[in-house]
């Protein structure tokens, strides 16, 4: 048997894994020193991916088990964006706590080669065996801040529920393959299609939403999201919020469009649930927080909601919100999690939100970026947030899910109040003592060129729109 | 003809000049191009209505160009209901940077790069003939106002900025969703293609309508949603009130006249006695209220809500004098209200309160300030010969045509608004000038005349020449109401057709 074509199909991924394992070596021989070469040529890496990814061919690979299609191509370009961009963030911010340590850069690596493989997946083992390869190497990242309470405790925490969620997920995937009789996507698919959907089935597709929805931390399975969030280190968090997310989402839409489309009615009216209480939570249980990060962990759960309305639709329509919504997402978040990064007083790092108080009168910049970006998340036109919510409403709407998209507006409209007290702080108090100024330069261009996308993309919306179209038609032909 | 984009340029040179700002943020510098900027913004708005042929019933100047796609697209143009808001909004702006030439003392940079951000979203909204487009500038000047009212503004500033973001946030998110069920019902979100070509089932403008309503009516603002509106005013920078009052409650009628009406004809009809009833409410309890106040600029607000009382009756007579009595109320209010929270603005800033009673007797020492101030009162009041008359009396004349007991209830308005406008008045100018605090105040001094005295030409002649007003006006609003007309026909004739069907 020929293995070459197959081959060929995941040279991106091929890239990341031989990579990772020579930086590994590296790092082992070099020591600590080499910290900060491993970094950049672990960026290098990804941009190499990149590459591949834009160039490869597509295709099936492993009798069905892998895909490289346009769904695929647009999910990895974002991963792989948020992935280089938490280096950056992370060679700084480790840096300048001198904890530089290079199986930072080689894990979150590896992460990114099972997000890659999470959404290519087309069969219920690939996909189990890149979730669980990105989740080993995510549960070691939030604890790297390994002499710090909290951040043990929050790459505890995330473990233990972790496996509980994989455990439920592997359940339902028993269930599906039982009743199926197989795990690859299409199989199973033209099964419910020329069969009705069985009580087992549906057993199987309650006990795999669960697990997914513990990834992308939706109500109600987003109790490990704040600890986590606020436990990791920053450019970790930002890792999560971003590519994580992304990977976990993609492999949502997929896991569930591919397999089970004639089974819409059964999954639909769970994921509008879970959609439209992961808004509701995330808009009010953010109202309270004191942590910044904590308070981004409960946006990002609103943010999943609002994002799983565009897979409740069940269309291409719906799968085209979803990405264009990620990839605005990723792009916000990216800067947010970088103007967090710059909040530091006299070398140490805070994250109390009245540390932001006046910080438009010692640091205008900065609280503009912070503010602009913040009301981007609000979903505020004109920037780049209103398009997100749009594209998802659009697709809501137009699949007759009026209901949930009503109360997704309110939702919003009581989110809107915590990300108006943010900027609120900045601007309206009385200013506390001033951040170090000494922002690197990695942080400084992430934070400038992220502000600028919110800001902007109002005037080139076009291409992305157009892209992510593509993509989800790839999806859901 | 030039073959310039006029609205494309009208629209962002105030963007350009808030770039300009922030390249270059230093205080003096910023005054400067604020108000060059808006001179010269309010110079292309006057080619505009040059350009502007008032012959023609239908979109001018129109300029397309490919946006998201699918659809939506940007699409810009003007016609005889938006046109006049164009001018007015870009000839308010000037007057506002200047009021704000030493009473703004910190940030200016940021203040006046909010003024200009806001100017572009105000002009766009008149202007956008794409729904999409159309709610992203509508709502885009959310933000920069917030700002205004929470920095620069008074004590409860907080309040004030939060209460006023989430009243007009909510009322709008469901007009959002009513736009995306018109886009698929539709398949575009073309305001021009959406008048011309398509017809929305009874059923559905129900909803519709409801979603455009809690949308304007917030803005409008119609009684019993008006709340915020005191609160934003009181807190609010001078420069911020005259924009709230000039420009930002236009929006709302602005929303009637181009969606409910055109577009949910069925739905206006029948919720036509709802809007009467809040309207007449709005005039006599929110002009009572006004009557109580203690401080000037809630005392204007209250009477904003009530002028706006007699917009939003007008336009929904459905007749030609109530409609175009409601616009040339709406662009009359603007440069009156706007002229009023200015002249407050002036004895703020010599004694930085704004309670009644801390004045009394200023013409012995104020006779400019007096002479302009009583113009404006008069014409708030309505008195023949002022703006303020010319609009009251046609959207009464409309609610007569209409029904006799509109005409009778928005009377007692206008007495009232005599009562609390001519009680202000007393208050302030007149009596003995026994306060300490007020023997060394100074009269208006050459900024301040300069400010004043256009507004006061200006309120004179739309009261004694409102024919240009009318000449831009008259042919848009015939056609507005004979569109409503023809598709409202359209509805009876297809509820008759679907009766027929029903019946055996």
């Amino acid at each position: 048997m020929n293995i070459t074509p197959d081959l060929m199909i995941l040279l991106p991924e091929l890239i990341l894994a031989v990579g990772a394992m020579a930086l590994l070596l590296a790092g082992a021989i070099g020591g600590e020193k080499t910290a900060s070469a491993i970094a950049f040529a672990a960026i290098l890496l990804l941009v190499l991916s990149g590459a591949a990814v834009v160039m490869g061919g597509q295709g099936s690979a492993f009798h069905g088990a892998f895909v490289a299609d346009g769904f695929s191509r647009f999910a990895k370009i974002l991963i792989l964006i948020g992935a280089a961009l938490s280096i950056l963030l992370a060679e700084e911010f480790f840096s300048t706590i001198a904890l530089s340590r290079f199986e930072l850069p080689v894990l979150m690596l590896l992460a990114t080669l099972g997000m890659m493989l999470m959404v290519s997946a087309t069969s219920f083992l690939s996909l189990y065996m890149g979730l669980e390869l990105q989740s080993l190497a995510l549960y070691v990242l939030a604890a790297f801040n390994r002499d710090h309470l909290r951040s043990t405790e929050a790459g505890l925490k995330y473990f233990v529920l972790g496996a509980l969620s994989s455990g439920m997920m592997l359940y339902g995937i028993s269930l599906i393959y039982g009743f199926t009789g197989s795990v690859t996507f299409t199989t199973v698919a033209s099964v419910i299609a020329n069969t009705h959907v069985g009580i087992g089935i549906i057993f199987g597709i309650v006990f795999l939403v669960a697990g997914l929805a513990f990834k992308v931390s939706a109500v109600p399975f987003h109790m490990w999201t704040p600890d986590v969030y606020e436990g990791a280190p920053t450019p970790v968090t930002a890792y999560f919020a971003t590519a994580a997310k992304v990977a976990a989402l993609c492999l949502f839409l997929r896991a569930m469009l591919s397999p089970f489309p004639d089974a819409i009615a059964q999954w639909r009216q769970i994921i509008i649930f879970i959609s439209v209480l992961s808004m509701a939570l995330g808009a009010v249980a953010a109202l309270g927080q004191k942590n910044i990060k904590r308070l981004m962990a409960y946006s990002s759960i609103g943010h999943m909601g609002y994002a799983l309305l565009g897979l409740a639709a069940g269309t291409a329509l719906g799968a085209r919100g979803v990405l264009i919504y990620l990839t605005i997402y990723v792009a916000t978040n990216i800067g947010v999690f970088a103007c967090i990064q710059a909040m530091r007083r006299g070398g140490k790092s805070v994250e109390t939100i009245s540390d932001l108080s006046g910080l438009a009168r010692t640091n205008p910049q900065l609280a503009l970026v912070f503010s602009m970006l913040f009301l981007s998340l609000a979903g505020l036109p004109p920037l780049a947030g209103f398009f997100a919510k749009f594209y998802i409403f659009l697709a809501a709407i137009q699949a007759h899910l009026i209901w949930p998209a009503v109360l997704g507006v309110l939702a919003s409209a009581i989110g809107l109040v915590y990300y108006l007290r943010l900027v609120k702080i900045m601007y309206f108090d009385e200013p506390a003592p001033g951040f170090d100024r000494d922002m690197g330069l990695g942080s400084r261009a992430i934070m400038i060129l992220s502000g600028a996308f919110a800001l902007l993309f109002i005037f080139a919306a076009s291409p992305i729109i157009t892209a992510a179209d593509a993509a989800a038609k790839a999806l859901l032909p | 003809m030039t073959g310039l984009p006029l609205l494309s340029l009208v629209t962002f040179v105030p963007l350009l000049g808030a770039a300009a700002i922030l390249a270059l943020p230093n205080a003096q510098a910023a005054r400067w191009i604020a108000l060059g900027t808006t001179i010269v913004t309010f110079i292309i708005s006057l080619m505009v209505w040059a350009a502007f042929d008032t012959h023609n019933p239908g979109f001018q100047l129109v300029e397309k160009l490919n946006w998201l796609g699918g659809g939506i697209s940007y699409h810009m143009g003007v016609d005889g209901i938006s046109m006049l808001f164009v001018v007015l909004t870009a000839g308010l702006m000037p007057f506002c940077i200047a009021a704000s030439w030493d009473s703004i003392e910190n940030r200016v940079p940021e203040y006046m790069i909010a003024f200009l951000v806001l100017e572009t979203m105000m002009i766009g909204v008149f202007c956008a003939l794409d729904l999409v487009l159309f709610y992203v500038l509508f709502e885009g000047g959310l933000i920069p106002m917030f700002l205004i009212i929470g920095i620069w503004g008074g004590k409860r500033r907080v309040y004030a900025s939060f209460k006023f973001f989430l009243y007009t946030f909510v009322g709008s998110v469901l007009m959002l969703l009513a736009i995306m069920s018109m886009y698929w019902y539709a398949g575009t979100t073309d305001i021009a293609q959406l008048l011309s070509s398509t017809h929305f089932p009874p059923a559905m403008q129900t909803w519709l309508w409801l979603a455009f309503f809690a949308s304007f009516a917030v803005k409008m603002p119609m009684w019993p949603v008006h709340t915020w509106l005191p609160d934003a005013h009181v807190e609010a920078p001078t420069a911020g009130s005259v924009i709230l009052a000039g420009i930002l409650l236009k929006m709302g009628g602005y929303g009637f006249l181009r969606f409910s009406l055109p577009m949910f004809p069925s739905a206006t009809e029948m919720f036509a006695p709802l809007v009467f009833t809040l309207s007449i409410v709005a005039i006599i309890y929110t002009s009572l209220v006004a009557l109580a106040q203690e401080d000037m600029k809630k005392l204007i607000a209250y009477s904003s809500v009530a002028h706006m009382g007699f917009v939003t009756m007008g336009i929904f007579t459905l007749t030609h004098q109530g409609v175009e009595g409601g616009i040339f109320q709406m662009l009359s209010h603007g440069v009156v209200s706007g002229a009023l929270f200015l002249c407050v603005g002036v004895v703020y800033d010599r004694m930085h309160t704004r309670e009644i009673a801390a004045y009394g007797g200023l013409v012995n020492r104020m006779p400019v300030y007096a002479a302009c101030f009583m113009v404006f009162t008069l014409a708030n009041v309505g008195l023949p010969g002022t703006g303020g008359f010319v609009g009251e009396f046609l959207t009464m004349l409309g609610g007569y045509l209409r029904n006799s007991w509109l005409a009778i209830f928005s009377a007692t308005g206008v007495i009232l608004s005599a009562a609390y406008a001519l009680f202000l008045y007393r208050r302030i100018i007149f009596g003995a000038l026994v306060k300490p605090a007020l023997k060394t105040i100074q009269d208006l001094n050459a900024r301040e005349i300069a400010i004043l005295a256009p507004l006061v030409a200006i309120t004179i002649l739309m009261g004694v020449y409102p024919t240009p007003v009318f000449n831009v006006t008259t042919p848009a609003v015939a056609k507005l109401i004979h569109d409503n007309q023809a598709s409202l026909a359209m509805d009876h004739a297809g509820n008759r057709v679907a009766l027929q069907k029903v019946a055996p």
